[in-house]
């Protein structure tokens, strides 16, 4: 648990901290009469609902990664651990998944020039990636099982079914955003009803990589002593 | 005082930010059923959430009625007691007061009384409700399945959970699993609105100071509840894996019944770790609410502004911040490190240092003010008393040399149930008449509710205080009977019979409220905007109730804090929110 606080509660406290006091927690509401006009800044804000609405939801998703975090680190100090290898296919799944990420980012920078055409290529080209990258990971998935590393044989191996599967989850929720942007664009809209849409959803892809990343990190062996080092420092 | 005008009184610069584009129902079924209305799902919501406490209402009947007489309801199975704890723990908790708090008062006040038209997210809101409702029903459904709902304590704690000597391990632990996973997932599109509404939809001149505390509360609870209930749905989703698919999460090596189960080294720890990482932070969703909503009723019926704004706000912020680093209280008898435990237990008393702030600053708005003692304002003070009561135990349960000996006895019991059971409560009765007359136009009944509350707050106090006594004589809680035991005298027989008396007529004292509320609603007095002469924008709607978008053409322009009340020199002894500023002469 001390991860969690460490590595989660800290940062969003500490923006949570910043935010509010930018916001004239200090003023004397009694004694201030008039309209917001008076008072700059401190209004309701001016980012768009969506945009802060995916901030909101990629805490709620960063606490729920970092509490499983938390526990497989606790779990992990069990005798009966067994790390197993990683399949090698992660890696090129990784790789996909970085090409998905990096075709939203092209999609964002086309949609922000102007360039509808290129919105589109982006958008379906990170979609076929992502679609990649999950029909990769069902393949480790039987790789795995083929070699016998079974769900219930071993913590360590239902933690690695446990964080793929819901990294997964979150991807084919992202898929279901995405589709709905490039169906927007097919049918046409102008680049101004799409930009955001097409921003946010390269948000959410360059933070599902990120997550991805860590995950994978700590999923695969050799990575796992650096980890059991750094618990070590921690605890 | 500084009075800050620009231009000509009363004149307001043209709006900068544009109307937002609202939904509109087109048929009866996406105006009542299929809503996206908030105020809809607010009520819907609140049905709901009321109606599924019911049963833990009756359940908590049941439970009264085998304490007091423990050889006479055949009816009552060991493991039918268990189940009935259990389900009334967890339905009072969760599918209650969470959802009342923030899918009931949440989706109602934060749009109105930050000036919004709705939620920023509609249709998200509308699946949380569904979404909600499905959680509740997969709730009810394992009654009906073989072997029953779970009775394994509200806990869950493994491994007993999933064993087979507990009640409902077949199927009633599964499906309250799978339940309150589909509680967070819909809690969680409910809660990205309130947050983001409060953040995004404020009217103009609504600065964060103006907001009234109510918002402060459940917005601040939100929050909370956001980062706190991905733990428990981690401990839940790991639970499931253990008893489905025969992972070693939380399962350690186990005999059972002279057998060797598949499991082997799951740590029960772990779970409990993340279970209370959620459960701590949960009294205060719960709790910051009720902080919130009490502090405007007081205010409105003691017509004072509400003593010390600026300090209320920190000290909702402080608690929420710190009720994070306090979860291992619950631990203390699990066997840690006693530098843990001297850890969680100063942060736990530091709790209590914005938390008397509040209190100190609830009795000075009442000092000297003119209170009014209409049945919101009853339930206002009900509450101030009772959450002293059952913090003042908090005290004492939170240092781990008193709670050892303590533990697991009716003492936790009468705590708990007095702070963040009946204190709660009476937030949420007094909410209800306050606002009542908002939602349907009229008032409820004085009489009526006046019964109710004195019968509910002397009730609850012939429930719990004796049980403080008999959690101090060493009572254990969650005993189905305690038989002859030489430390239970006959006398504690008697009181649990009193107890359980007085739990039956505090019961049915709740029929009388719901009779009001139905009744009221075609033959209560008709009570106009602003029945309470009260501050808040949600008084100053063109229509009542609020019709679809709240505001009628044009958003309310807010000009002053939320508690304008007895301001000398002014005409009425309130000015509301959204009274233009008048330039000074001078």
């Amino acid at each position: 648990m001390s991860i969690t606080i460490l590595f989660l509660l800290a940062p969003i406290g500490a923006i949570i901290a910043w935010w509010l006091s930018r916001q004239r927690l200090t003023a004397k509401p009694w004694l201030e009469v008039g309209a917001i006009d008076d008072f700059p800044g401190t209004g309701a804000s001016s980012l768009p609902a969506a945009t802060i609405g995916l901030g909101v939801f990629l805490a709620v998703v960063s606490s729920l990664f970092a509490l499983f975090i938390s526990a497989y680190f606790m779990r992990m100090q069990v005798a009966d651990w067994a790390q197993m290898p990683a399949p090698k296919v992660l890696w090129f799944n990784t790789g996909v998944l970085i090409l998905s990420s990096v075709a939203l980012q092209y999609a964002q920078v086309a949609a922000r020039r102007g360039r509808m055409e290129d919105v589109g290529y982006g958008l379906t080209a990170g979609g076929l990636f992502t679609l990649t990258f999950l029909v990769g990971q069902l393949f480790a998935w039987q790789q795995l099982n083929a070699a016998g590393y079974f769900l219930a044989a071993n913590p360590a191996n239902a933690f690695f079914y446990l964080f793929t599967g819901l990294h997964g989850l979150h991807l084919l929720g992202g898929i279901v955003a995405l589709a709905l942007t490039v169906d927007k664009v097919w049918r046409g809209f102008e680049v101004n009803q799409v930009r955001l849409s097409v921003q946010l959803c390269a948000v959410y892809w360059h933070f599902l990589l990120a997550l991805w990343l860590v995950l994978f990190t700590l999923l695969t062996p050799w990575v796992g002593d650096f980890a059991d080092i750094c618990r070590q420092l921690l605890t | 005082m500084v009075d800050i005008t620009i231009g000509a009184a009363g004149t307001i610069p043209p709006a900068e930010v544009k109307d937002v584009e609202l939904y509109h129902p087109k048929s009866w079924v996406t105006k009542y059923v299929f809503c996206q209305d908030a105020k809809v799902i607010a009520i819907q919501y609140s049905i709901t959430a009321l109606s599924i406490g019911l049963v833990a209402l009756v359940l908590s009947w049941l439970i009264r009625l085998q304490l007091a007489f423990p050889s006479n309801f055949s009816a009552i199975s060991p493991g039918d007691y268990l189940q009935f704890i259990t389900i009334h723990g967890m339905i009072m908790v969760i599918y209650l007061l969470t959802a009342l708090f923030l899918g009931g008062f949440g989706n109602y006040l934060i749009p109105l009384m930050v000036g919004a038209r709705d939620m920023v997210f509609p249709y998200v809101n509308m699946v949380s409700y569904w979404v909600y409702l499905l959680a509740v029903l997969v709730l009810v459904a394992s009654f009906f399945m073989p072997g029953g709902p779970t009775g394994s304590g509200w806990t869950l704690y493994p491994p007993q959970a999933i064993l087979s000597g507990t009640p409902g391990r077949d199927w009633g632990i599964i499906l309250m699993l799978v339940s309150l996973i589909l509680f967070i997932i819909g809690f969680t599109m409910g809660g990205l609105n309130y947050v983001v509404t409060a953040l995004q939809s404020r009217t103009r001149g609504m600065t964060l100071m103006r907001m009234p505390l109510t918002v402060w509360g459940i917005v601040t609870a939100t929050v909370l509840a956001l980062l706190a209930f991905p733990a428990l749905f981690v401990g839940c989703v790991m639970l499931l894996f253990d008893r489905i698919l025969g992972t070693s999460f939380f399962i350690p090596a186990v005999v059972e019944l002279g057998q060797h189960l598949n499991y082997s080294g799951g740590s029960p720890l772990l779970f409990q770790h993340l279970f209370w990482f959620f459960g701590h932070p949960e009294v205060y969703i719960v709790a910051l609410p009720a902080f919130g909503i009490v502090s405007d009723l007081i205010a409105t019926h003691a017509r004072k502004n509400i003593f010390g704004y600026r300090m209320m706000v920190w000290a909702i912020v402080a608690i929420g911040a710190l009720s994070m680093v306090v979860w291992a209280h619950h631990m203390y008898v699990s066997g840690m490190n006693p530098y843990f435990g001297f850890f969680f237990a100063t942060t736990t008393l530091i709790i209590a240092i914005p938390t008397a702030i509040k209190v100190y600053n609830w009795v000075l708005t009442l000092w000297r003010g003119d209170i009014h003692l209409t049945v919101p304002m009853l339930f206002a003070l009900a509450f101030i008393v009772t959450f002293v009561n059952g913090g003042m135990t908090g005290l004492f349960l939170g240092n781990p040399v008193v709670d050892v000996p303590l533990s697991d006895t009716m003492f936790v019991v009468a705590h708990f149930h007095m702070v963040m059971g009946m204190a709660p409560i009476f937030v949420i009765f007094g909410a209800i008449y306050h606002w009542y007359p908002k939602v349907t136009g009229r008032m409820l009944n004085e009489m009526l509710g006046k019964f109710h509350f004195w019968v509910t707050f002397l009730g609850a106090y012939a429930i719990y205080f004796p049980m403080h006594y008999l959690g101090l004589m060493g009572v254990p809680r969650r005993y189905f009977e305690m038989g002859d035991m030489a430390f239970v005298p006959q006398s504690a027989t008697t009181l649990n019979i009193f107890i359980t008396m007085a739990a039956l007529i505090v019961g049915f004292a709740q029929m009388v409220f719901l009779f009001n509320m139905i009744w009221s609603l075609s033959k209560g007095k008709p009570a106009g905007s602003n029945p309470w002469r009260a501050t808040t924008l949600e008084w100053q709607t063109p229509e009542t109730p609020p019709g679809h978008g709240n505001w009628g053409k044009e958003l309310p322009v807010v000009y002053r804090w939320a508690y304008g009340y007895s301001v000398p020199g002014a005409k009425e002894d309130f000015v509301p929110q959204n009274q233009p500023a008048v330039a000074r002469a001078a």
